[in-house]
This record gives C-alpha cells, structure tokens and sequence, in this order.
C-alpha cells in the first residue's frame, strides 16, 4: 500500500509556469543603497526609510535562527534581488489598463481581475513579485469606509494610518526574517475596516513571484477598528524553477475593542521536485494582537514550499479577547514544515484554541511547534489545544513540540495529541465498499481535517480539499 | 452457472498455507453456513474473496458469475456485487457516515451503469434500510464506526449492506461479541434481504446466529478445506458435539 501512497503524492505542480514580462529588477545584493533604491522607487516619506535603515542595521548584528526543525544549504542573502516590479506601460488608471500579461497570469491562476467577472464578491489585491498590480472593489468598499489597497498606496493616501500601526505588533527587531522584511519589504496588502462596520466582502490578497531570483517580502497590515469585522484571505503561488527562492513576508493584525478578524491563508508556494530540487523557502512571521473582547482567527491550508517556518500568534492583550489557530499542514516528497502558533494570554477571562493537523507523506518532515503563555494578570485564562498528525507511507515524519508556561493558576488547559498511520485496514474497508484507492485516501484525509476545514470561508474550503487531492496524488498504490 | 465457484483453493498470509484446496459452489438465493474451529481458514477464505491485501493465492480459482473474481481488483469485486461484512469494522474519523455510504453505493452504481442516486433520493433509501436494523437516524451523521458500540458497528455493516444490495454477501463472524438482542437485530435484517437474487455466506464459530439465520447449507472447514457439508441439522450436531469428532474422523480418513 506504500506504493499507492507515492503514486498519489508524486503529482505535479500545475502552477509552474513563468510569465515572460519585462520587469524592472534591482541588482542582487543587499546594502543600505538598496534600501534607498527601494524606497525612492516607491517615493515612500522620510520616516519610513528611516524605519527601514533602522531595520536593517539591527538585522545587521542578528544571526539566521536555527532553532526550528528544518534543514537547508545556507542562503546566500546578497546574491538576492530585493526588488522586482513588471514594467507597466504608464499609471493605471483602472482594472482595464492592466498589462494584458499579467491579467493572463492572473487568468490561469483562476484569479479574475475584472470585477464583473469575480464570483461571490471577494476583492482582491494581486501582487505580482515586488508590487501590487491590481486591487479590485476599491470603490464599492470605500463607500462603507473600508480601506483595502496595496501597501504603497496606503503609504501615500493614508500615511498616518500606516504609521500608527506598523511594526505594532511585529517590531523591526522581532526576529531575523521580520527584520529582513522591516528593511526590504516592497508592497503588500493594506486594510483598515472603521468602528462598527462590517467588511461587506470577503477581502483577499493572491501573491505570485515570478522574476528568478528575487525574494518577496511583502507586508501586509489589517486593522478592525472598535466593534469592526473581516474576513481576509490569502492564496500564493510561483514558478517552478530548480533554485530555492525566499519569501519572508510579515503580516500584522490589529484587532480593537470588540472587533474580529478572520485571516485564512491557502498556502501553495512551489514546494520543489519529487526529488527535493527547488522551492520555496517560506520564512513568514504572521501576528495578531487583539484587544478587549476582540477576536483573531487564524486559519491556514500549507501545502507548498520546500521549507516552512510559520508561527502565526495571537497576543490577546484585552479582556475577554479570544484568539484560534487552525491548521492544515501537508508535507510531501522532500518538504519541511515547522509551523504552529504562540498563544500570549495577557488580558483577564482571555480564550484560545488551537487545532492543527498535520499530514506526512512521501520523505515530508513535519514538526508542530506551539506556544501557551499565560501571563501573571490572565486570571481565568482558557486554552485548549488539539495537535494530530497523519502519515502516509513509512518514509516520513511528524514531531510535536507543544511548550506551555503558566504564571496564573486560575488557568485551564488542555492538550490532547495523537499520531496516526492511513492504514492498510481503513483503505481496505472503503474498497471493499467499491470506492477507488485515490478516492478512499481523499476521503479520509479530509476527515482528519474536517475541523480546520469548516473554519475555512465556503470557496476556499472546496479549494483547499481539492488542493490537498492534487497535492496527495500519487501517494496510494 | 454458479454464482459463485470456489476450486481447490490454496491461499495463505506470509508465507504460511491456511486454505489447502478448499472447493465449494453456492447458487444465487442458497444461504450457507461456513464453520469451523479457530485457525482452521474461515476468516482467511473471507478476506481472500474480498481481496484484502497481504492474502496470497498460491493456487486454485474462484468464479464469480463465471468471471476471474482472483484478477479484480478490490474495489472492482465489491462493485461486481461481492460484499464482506466485517468481523472488526474501522473507525474513520472524521468522515460521515451517510457520506461514506452514498460515496460507496454511486460508485457500484456507475459500475453497473446505472444512474447515481442524489442526496435526497439516497436519504430516503438509507433511512428506509436503517429501519431493518434498529438503527437511530442519528448515526447518519455520525464517523464512520467512530465511537460505536461492537454491536452498533456490526449493525452499521447490514445497514450498508442493505443500501449495497449485493449478489454475494459474506458475513465474517458477525455474531461474535453480539447479545442476543443484537444477534436476532442482525440476523432479521439479513433475512429481511434473502431472496432468489442474493446468496449469503455466514461464516461463524458458533450455532447460535444460525438459529435466526437458517442456512439452506453448512459447511464444516477443518485444515483448510471442507471436510464436511450436510442441511441445518449438521450445525445443531456441531453445537452438540464440538468440532472434536470431526477432526478426528478427518485424521481417521487419512
């Protein structure tokens, strides 16, 4: 049954094509001119290049950390690009002046940028390599006061905004790669939804490298001000290409007094060849910090890139504030995965759950890796944590690393675990029923991800069990 | 033509023989009882024409409706009518029960070439099927076998095989770890399915299943092969006398 098992897994990537576009691309290397490049390239105020050099002076004295279960040849940060942007022909000044080729690009993807055409009213920001090409709905959204544009654009049309919140909850010197990030990031997603309302739409962002070797760090920052909510989602893609390409993105919510943000991500970066050649590295730092009685919730589908280092948290520094963590991860093949979440209970009578599954297959390595603190104010602190982990074949492995600190004891927690093999009886039985090989490991798969797959907005959900078909393919035999 | 042809059978699992030339022959509407002591091959003749992996066939062949059931793949034999209802059924959890069997009935359906039943058209077959073994409609929605009591999982396999409907129906011990309550459940709906289409193979220790579910056949396997087959009086001879006797006066006939 092995067998069967990598013949389901070995199916190929069908997101590897390259888009031939001219792009604008700053050399490899990376020094405070860079910097400077970048930010007079985006005409961004003074004190955000200031920011940046700040940045990038800490990272300076930083060392790459190599606590996390992951194992790859050193990365070479000055043979990197650090900015890559298509060159467009002269300002858009709607959807329809987009460059043809990147609307293709966008088309194969199944990410419509033409309004009448999307499905369900989700708006979305496309950023392709370095810059955001299109975001749609903007002026639909902007009618209830909603604010989603790229990163640049924010900087320039709200730039108090930006400066109020950025690098709130992941400062310039939080780790090596948010600090990489702090220094080079180049555009991501901006929203901010204003007291009491209700984000009308779904808000999405789809990320897509390109250019060969360049990195994408993109930054993307969401605040629900007072009683405001959202719901936010985040797909991703690249070419197939045989050298390893960075991605160290950060991502910050802020979610205020009685607000709620929901950020989904469906993660499907290159993960490289079946024999472990190219992919991408994924280095993200995701956070969120919710205050009184306000709520974050991560849900994430990760099935891509050959290494990933992901953690994203909730600080749940009001009362009564609640932050989940859902999460689906699939390693296959030559793939790493070292991902959980970090659970900061400051605040009174603060809740947080985490549920992560994890699925092996082929020589895929997977380590869960969460944390639960619960500081000295926390009275009445809940948290209940659930980490499973399947394997597919013999070859593979899953590792579970759950570290918990309690200063208050009127705490309750609770960690329940289990490891768990597809078994020859389990396929047996749903063939013996009449269902196929591929269909019966399907089927069971996504049973073991049942409960991270209802957190999942409808269309995303359908997308995410078909990804995890795809990317299972030629695992059963 | 037979519906099923079984022919000097030799099959194994690592290695090891356990059916040596095991003949036997059922007829489309025939109920027949398969019994034996522990080791002597009834569990290994069910998986074996189920097509459960790691069982080898060393020799021998088994029609089905006159086809190599041998050369199918599992999920093919199950579609051409061949249903085991098993002695320990698998949790899978996660995934609903009513999903599951709607899943598996459309694929024997497709199979067949005929047209797959839509949820409403399904619910109301599967809630007409639950009631012939007492089983709550909530189970529906339940995991599959997922928290399920012994006998709750052995009346969710005559429920699927209700809603399956097939030519051949194998019944691997599944009276054992039943009360009676549950025993008589099962053996009803069983009953509740005999006609001139179907045939039943009940595979079992003991006699006491076959006091509700009265065989046309009994067959008694020692060694791997059939060394006795007689009416419904043989098995009340068996519960009698034990398997003792039989064994005995195979090794007197060598």
């Amino acid at each position: 049954m092995s067998s069967t098992i990598e013949q389901i897994a070995s199916q190929e990537y069908k997101y590897g094509f390259v888009t031939d576009i001219e792009s604008d691309v700053a050399p490899p290397g990376l020094n405070e001119d860079i910097i400077r490049l970048i930010s007079s390239k985006k005409q961004e105020p003074e004190w955000l290049l200031e920011w940046r050099l700040k940045a990038f002076r800490h990272w300076l004295t930083m060392k790459e950390p190599t606590w996390a279960n992951v194992h790859y040849d050193a990365i070479d940060y000055q043979s990197i690009s650090y900015y890559s942007a298509p060159k467009q022909k002269k300002q858009l000044n709607s959807l329809d002046e987009v460059d043809p080729e990147l609307r293709e690009a966008f088309d194969k993807l199944g990410i419509s940028l033409e309004e009448q055409k999307r499905l369900g009213g989700v708006a979305v920001d496309a950023v392709f390599d370095s810059v955001s090409v299109a975001t749609t709905f903007r002026s639909e959204l902007a009618k209830v006061g909603v604010i989603f544009c790229s990163f640049s654009d924010a900087v320039r049309d709200h730039p108090d905004l930006v400066r109020k919140y950025l690098g709130t909850v992941v400062p310039y010197t939080d780790n090596f790669f948010a600090t990489l990030n702090s220094a080079v990031f180049t555009d991501g997603s901006f929203c901010y939804i204003p007291k009491g309302v209700k984000c009308p739409m779904e808000l999405s962002t789809y990320f897509r490298i390109n250019q060969a070797n360049t990195g994408q760090f993109e930054r993307t920052l969401i605040i629900a001000d007072e009683g405001a909510s959202v719901s936010y989602l985040e797909g991703c893609t690249a070419p197939r290409r045989d050298e390893n390409q960075l991605h160290a993105a950060v991502v910050e919510l802020i979610a205020l007094d009685g607000g709620t943000i929901k950020y989904s991500t469906v993660q499907n970066w290159y993960p490289g060849d079946k024999n472990g050649k190219g992919g991408i590295y994924n280095f993200v730092t995701k956070r969120g910090k919710a205050m009184a009685n306000a709520k974050i919730s991560w849900t994430q589908v990760e099935t891509g890139s050959a290494i990933t280092w992901k953690y994203p948290s909730c600080i749940l520094q009001g009362d009564n504030s609640v932050g989940e963590f859902y999460s689906v991860a699939l390693t296959n093949n030559f793939q790493q995965a070292d991902t959980g979440t970090k659970m900061i209970h400051i605040g009174r009578n603060t809740r947080s759950t985490i549920v992560s599954k994890g699925i092996s297959a082929g020589r895929g390595q997977q380590t869960y890796r969460g944390e639960v603190k619960i500081m000295k104010n926390a009275e009445g602190a809940r948290n209940y944590s659930q980490c499973d982990s399947l394997l597919l074949g013999d070859k593979c492995g899953a590792h579970t690393f759950p570290y918990i600190e309690v200063r208050n004891s009127t705490a309750v927690m609770e960690h329940e675990a289990s490891t768990s093999k597809i078994g020859e009886d389990q396929l047996f039985y749903c063939q013996q029923r009449g269902i196929s090989a591929e269909d019966a490991v399907s089927m069971i798969v996504n049973g073991f991800c049942r409960e991270v797959f209802r957190e999942l907005p409808m269309e995303f959900a359908v997308e995410a069990q078909k990804l995890l078909g795809v990317s299972l393919e030629g695992s059963v035999g | 033509m037979a519906l099923l042809e079984i022919k000097n059978l030799h099959a194994g699992i690592e290695g090891k023989e356990i059916l040596r030339g095991l003949d036997l022959q059922l007829e489309a509407g025939e109920v027949h009882a398969i019994m034996g002591p522990n080791g002597s091959g009834k569990s290994t003749l069910a998986n074996v024409l189920a097509g459960r992996p790691r069982y080898e066939v060393t020799s021998g062949s088994v029609l089905f409706e006159g086809k190599n059931l041998l050369e199918m793949p599992t999920e093919e034999r199950s579609r051409e009518g061949v249903f085991l209802a098993m002695q320990y059924p698998v949790e899978i959890p996660g995934v609903n029960n009513i999903y599951f069997l709607k899943a598996a009935l459309n694929a024997v359906k497709k199979h067949r070439g005929e047209e797959e039943l839509d949820a409403m058209e399904f619910l109301q077959l599967a809630r007409e099927k639950m009631k012939l073994v007492e089983l709550d409609e909530a189970f529906m929605n339940r995991s599959v076998n997922e928290g399920f009591s012994g006998g709750e999982k052995k009346r969710n396999e005559i429920f699927q095989m209700a809603v399956l409907d097939p030519k051949l129906a194998i019944l691997d011990e599944t009276d054992s770890g039943l009360d009676i309550d549950a025993l008589r459940i099962v053996a009803e709906g069983v009953n509740a399915l005999r006609n001139e289409k179907h045939a039943v193979l009940v595979i079992t220790h003991y006699q006491r299943l076959l006091t509700y579910l009265v065989p046309d056949y009994v067959h008694v396997l020692a060694g791997g092969r059939i060394v006795k087959s007689g009416g419904k009086e043989l098995a009340h001879e068996l519960e009698a006398k034990g398997y003792d006797w039989i064994e005995n006066e195979v090794a007197a006939a060598r």
